[in-house]
């Protein structure tokens, strides 16, 4: 087989820049073979380099006493939980590949993230995801925001007369061939995520789902997996020992994924759906199953001395970062690697992303134990190689070297960019829009009922119902609460290494009495946010209120944060305005993460996140852990009981001149507006309605707490009412009367005080808007219910603690009433729920 | 009470059916596919999951498992075996239970609480549910559509061998209760001889507290009390 010609046409096509190819000619002291360009090209691209973001990454918070493996160490972090005991978590995003194939980019998606998982010796328990698309209603959708050439008056006028809520789509009026588009991809994206999680057995447990014309053409798409293990368990992804062979375990290498990770790192482009097809992987989650299941049980034998999934850039990355980690070096046969296609090519072989496959580095002499194990499950494997002291990775291919590089310099000698950063035009706009011309709202029940309609907001049963969220009989808090809360017990963790026993030709293992002692019950509540809208309108503000919000997830449910995993979903670093973007972004999730004590152990860049029709907006999707003290302080988000008092924690209105009402889904859903400075995000005035809210609920003293997001309080308030679920078709509602006329009063009093001490704005001539009270989304607002004889201590041990609280109604009755200071409203829980509940099976029907 | 949990490669339930068992004060073992023998096992219980990644059809390969040879031997000498979800599909795959399990009828997969009416108490699988007492039980399976043909189906009603149909809150057998288009509402039956029973929801992800409903031990505490009227009657 000839091999192509090093030209700089083929380099540009390897996505190297003349630098960088004058650098890996460098490392290498000649030319490199074409595989070796291959090589050098997937591990320099972005998803494997991080050349654009490592900067930036350095500046998270990443220490704190409770972690075993820090950030960038290996696959996945690890957070000790007490006992022995401990978690390895993070996110990944899956992009590129499911724009262009979204069942099989969202599956292997699924896949590749259980893999970092279990490569760190941890028993995958759940899984949570986090998705963008485009539109899937015609209705709701903003026609263009701040920044766009949208003409102004689609900018500034309310859709004339809102269709009823209730009315289903019409087949053809105002379904574009777009919304088609972002609806095929919704519905194939949750259906491979279903496919895979649900076959391997993990639960699917949280998430979240936007709808935005920004991820039109680029949806986004991140899965996270959280696994548990004893602290001895914890194994390195590390190729150690000098002579220890190599094993390749799992399917046959093929032609599927071909440099999936260079594909990611490029901008999507009209071409990408028919020309990039065959950079998509194909899941078998089956064969993941097995692969797991042997991992972990070959893992109890300690024949193993490193392990590492065989994820982005296939064999090259994972034999590259095992040397590197280890400092030796690596040489393998790709004769000897199982192939399903024929005459493959080095350069073939070594880019695949087929799935499913690891790389296992055994103690020498202790091969039977790895090849008995995998026969038994019935899993194909081959020695393929052996841990060098060259420090080198040397591939051979029929008999000749087809690639000889310095494993240290190709993994560590990365190039790092500094970009340069520039302030978008678009946010002078932003910070000049004020409400003027936007009227108030003048029916709130129609305004309540269209923001629960509008699918962002809606319940998100139609996706988790398709999501075995149940499986490991873990699941204490389902999906559609504040955050999803699962327990830890002695079958979530690895198998104990008992090679006797394991070793017996029976193959039965027998599980009973004393092993299951040894594990103390834990409680694990998990959440993923971010609110892109508000990151596109202030990227600094947007990130730390993406972390708040997450944090304030945890605290609804009972929870203190332990660490945190963020994706990056940005657009190209390469232009200014855009990096600057990633850089605020960045800013603010540091900060957020440090305030919440919440160290990043780990993550993700996906960058490039562009179609034809432009950057997306930019989206740090974070997802934080926390741990649950007792069983008895999980709490959900539902109203309880008859006659139990509600209470606002936190200050009603915000102090600013759009009052809580930039980025606002308000805005954007009612008045078709996607601008203003989107809330503040005060991290203390949050730390400390989190360390109080916390406090009552271990006191015994919530029944119900929900946090005020998109849409506000009058959203948090329905869905109290309305989000609690029985059985399939059986939903438990109970109403609530509210009184708002005495928070008006609090909030326009406590802006007056704000006044003097702020100058430049001047609020006296604004007076809390109606829209900002009900529909407003200022920040560190919860919505909590106790019981009736309670409720004066409850506010005054808030306020003792300086959190703004007060008694705002009573849950009871079958409709949501809402008294304010210029009048009331009422709707019957019925249509609320219909409007909230049905909406996006309605749309995807 | 020693119970056998089958374990195909790509079950995943069978570890939540031996946590079940355990929390009822009984021991369970996990037997590998394999296996051509059952043990001491005094119940067999096939567990949910994807048995060996069911590609083809949920169930059509487990039925040629060594194990499932010996299940078999098991059923025919009388022995309780309980398939669930994926164990359900396999046993009638394997023609220890009459009817096929086929795509729900909105073709997607359905994770969420249903309510389950026991059709008799005439078996060692419903034989400690109270009357006027519904189930409330998880499901999760994309094919669950119990289905077949009106002589089968006859029969079923005749020999009193549907044992849980799906119901609403108020115990009423309707259409919309019905999450997969099942006939007749069947969430499980069992065998003409009652020792063989399976149905789709799944009895051990609700035996605790904690994860929202103690419903499911209500069927495991049938198997355990005839389990134990047997013990008793040979002891005497």
């Amino acid at each position: 087989m000839t091999e192509p010609a090093i030209t700089p046409e083929l380099v540009a096509k390897h996505n190297l820049t003349p630098e960088e190819y004058a650098h890996a000619v460098e490392i290498l002291g000649r030319t490199p073979t074409y595989t070796e360009l291959g090589i050098f090209s997937v591990m320099w691209s972005e998803h494997c380099s991080y050349k654009n973001t490592r900067p930036l990454l350095k500046t998270f918070p990443t220490k704190s006493p409770k972690i075993l493996v820090g950030a960038g160490e290996e696959n996945a972090g690890i957070i000790d939980i007490g006992d022995g005991l401990a978690i390895a978590f993070k996110i990944e995003s899956h992009n590129h590949p499911s724009a262009v194939e979204p069942f099989q980019g969202a599956a292997t998606g699924v896949g590749g993230i259980v893999r970092d998982i279990f490569t760190m010796g941890a028993r995958p328990v759940c899984a949570v995801n986090s998705l963008r698309f485009g539109p899937i209603t015609a209705k709701g959708i903003v026609s263009g925001s701040v920044g766009e050439s949208v003409s102004e008056e689609a900018n500034a006028t309310d859709s004339p007369s809102p269709p009823h809520p209730l009315t289903p789509l019409p087949g053809a009026n105002g379904v574009t061939q777009e919304i088609l588009n972002n609806r095929r991809l919704f519905a194939g994206v949750v259906a491979g995520i279903a496919h895979y999680g649900n076959c391997f057995g993990i639960p699917t447990i949280a998430g979240e789902v936007y709808f935005d014309k920004t991820y039109q053409g680029n949806p986004l798409v991140n899965a996270f997996c959280l696994g548990v293990l004893r602290h001895e368990q914890i194994t390195r992804g590390a190729a150690k020992g000098v002579g220890n062979p190599v094993f390749y375990v799992g399917p046959a290498t093929g032609r599927d994924g071909l440099a999936g990770a260079a594909f990611a790192s490029q901008d999507l482009t009209e071409e990408s759906a028919e020309q990039q097809r065959g950079a998509v992987q194909v899941g078998d989650p089956f064969m993941e199953k097995l692969v797991c299941e042997a991992c972990l049980e070959l893992l109890a034998t300690g024949a193993v001395a490193g392990m590492q999934d065989m994820g982005a850039a296939g064999l090259t990355c994972s034999t590259c970062e095992t040397a590197s980690r280890a400092g030796t070096g690596i040489e393998i046969e790709l004769d000897k690697v199982p192939q399903r296609a024929p005459n493959m090519s080095s350069y073939e072989i070594m880019l695949s992303e087929s799935q499913e496959r690891m790389l296992i580095v055994v103690h020498k002499g202790r091969e039977e134990e790895v090849k008995k194990i995998f026969d038994k499950w019935d899993l194909p494997w081959s020695e393929i190689g052996v841990v060098t002291d060259t420090g080198r990775m040397v591939v051979k291919h029929g008999g000749k070297v087809v690639a000889d590089i310095p494993a240290k310099k190709i993994a560590d000698e990365s190039p790092v960019y500094q970009r340069e950063a520039v302030e978008p035009a678009y946010i002078k706009e932003v910070r000049a829009f004020r409400l003027d011309g936007v009227p108030d709202t003048s029916d709130p029940t129609a305004v309540l009922k269209r923001l629960l309609a509008w699918p962002s907001i809606a319940s998100k049963n139609w996706v988790y119902r398709q999501y075995d969220h149940q499986v490991r009989a873990g699941s204490v808090v389902l999906p559609g609460s504040d955050a999803a809360v699962i327990r830890i017990k002695s079958d979530s963790l690895p198998i104990v290494g008992q090679p006797s026993r394991l070793s017996q030709t029976s193959n039965e293992r027998d599980i009973d009495g004393d092993r299951r002692d040894a594990c103390p019950t834990k409680l694990l509540a998990m959440t993923v946010d971010c609110n892109g809208s508000y990151v596109y309108l202030d990227p600094y503000e947007g990130a730390k209120a993406a972390v708040a919000e997450a944090c304030r997830n945890l605290a609804c449910s009972g929870a203190i944060p332990l660490g945190a995993t963020d994706n990056l979903n940005m657009p190209s670093p390469l232009r200014p305005e855009l990096f600057w973007q990633i850089k605020e972004s960045v800013r603010g999730l540091a900060e957020g993460c440090k305030a919440f004590n919440a160290p990043v152990t780990g993550g993700n860049c996906s960058l490039y996140n562009q179609s034809p029709a432009g950057p997306i907006d930019p989206t740090p999707t974070i997802s934080v852990v926390g741990l649950i003290e007792k069983p008895e302080h999980v709490t959900t988000q539902w109203f309880k009981d008859e006659g139990d008092a509600i209470i606002l924690l936190g200050e009603p209105v915000e102090g600013t001149p759009l009052q809580g009402l930039g980025g606002s889904a308000y805005l954007q859903v009612i008045h078709g507006i996607k601008n203003g400075s989107p809330p503040r995000c005060d991290l203390e005035v949050a730390r400390t309605l989190h360390t109080t809210l916390l406090g009552l609920i271990q006191s015994g003293l919530v029944k119900s707490a929900h946090d005020c997001s998109e849409g506000g309080l009058a959203v948090a308030l329905a869905e109290s009412c309305i989000s609690q679920l029985i059985a399939r078709d059986t939903p438990k509602w109970i109403g609530a009367t509210v009184d708002l006329s005495a928070v008006e009063q609090a909030s326009r009093l406590s802006q007056t005080e704000k006044d003097v001490e702020l100058d430049g704005d001047r609020r006296d001539a604004c007076p809390t808007r109606l829209d900002a009270l009900l529909f407003g989304e200022a920040q560190s607002r919860v919505v909590i219910s106790c019981r009736p004889l309670d409720a004066v201590k409850v506010v005054e041990r808030a306020k003792l603690m300086g959190v703004p609280a007060m008694q705002i109604g009573k849950v009871g009755g079958d409709k949501l009433a809402v008294k304010t200071a210029g009048g009331e409203f009422s709707a019957p829980l019925t249509e609320l729920h219909d409007a909230w509940w049905n909406s996006i099976a309605r749309a995807m029907a | 009470m020693n119970f056998a949990v089958l374990q195909f490669p790509a079950s995943n339930c069978d570890q939540d059916a031996v946590h079940a068992v355990q929390v009822l004060g009984h021991r369970a073992r996990l037997v590998w596919h394999k296996e051509h023998s059952l043990g001491d096992a005094q119940a067999v219980i096939v567990p949910g999951g994807f048995s060996y990644g069911d590609y083809l059809r949920c169930g059509a390969i487990a039925r040629f498992s060594p194990v499932m040879q010996a299940v078999k031997q098991f059923a025919d000498n009388g022995g309780l075996v309980l398939g669930i979800c994926n164990g359900f599909q396999v046993l009638t795959e394997a023609g220890l239970l009459p009817g096929a399990l086929v795509r729900n009828r909105d073709l997607q997969f359905h994770c969420e609480y249903v309510f389950l009416k026991a059709a008799t108490a005439q078996s060692p699988f419903t034989s400690q549910i109270p009357a006027e007492k519904w189930l409330r039980l998880p499901i999760a399976h994309g094919e669950g559509c119990y289905y077949a043909d009106e002589t089968t189906l006859a029969r079923l009603q005749a020999n009193q061998q549907i044992l849980w149909q799906y119901c609403d809150q108020q115990g009423n057998l309707t259409d919309r209760a019905n999450p997969n288009g099942s006939l007749l509402n069947i969430a499980g039956v069992c065998n003409e001889r009652r020792n063989v029973a399976g149905l789709m929801p799944h009895p051990e992800r609700a035996c605790e507290r904690i994860l929202g409903s103690e419903d499911g031990r209500l069927i495991f505490e049938g198997m355990i009390a005839a389990l134990e009227g047997a013990s008793r009657a040979q002891a005497a």
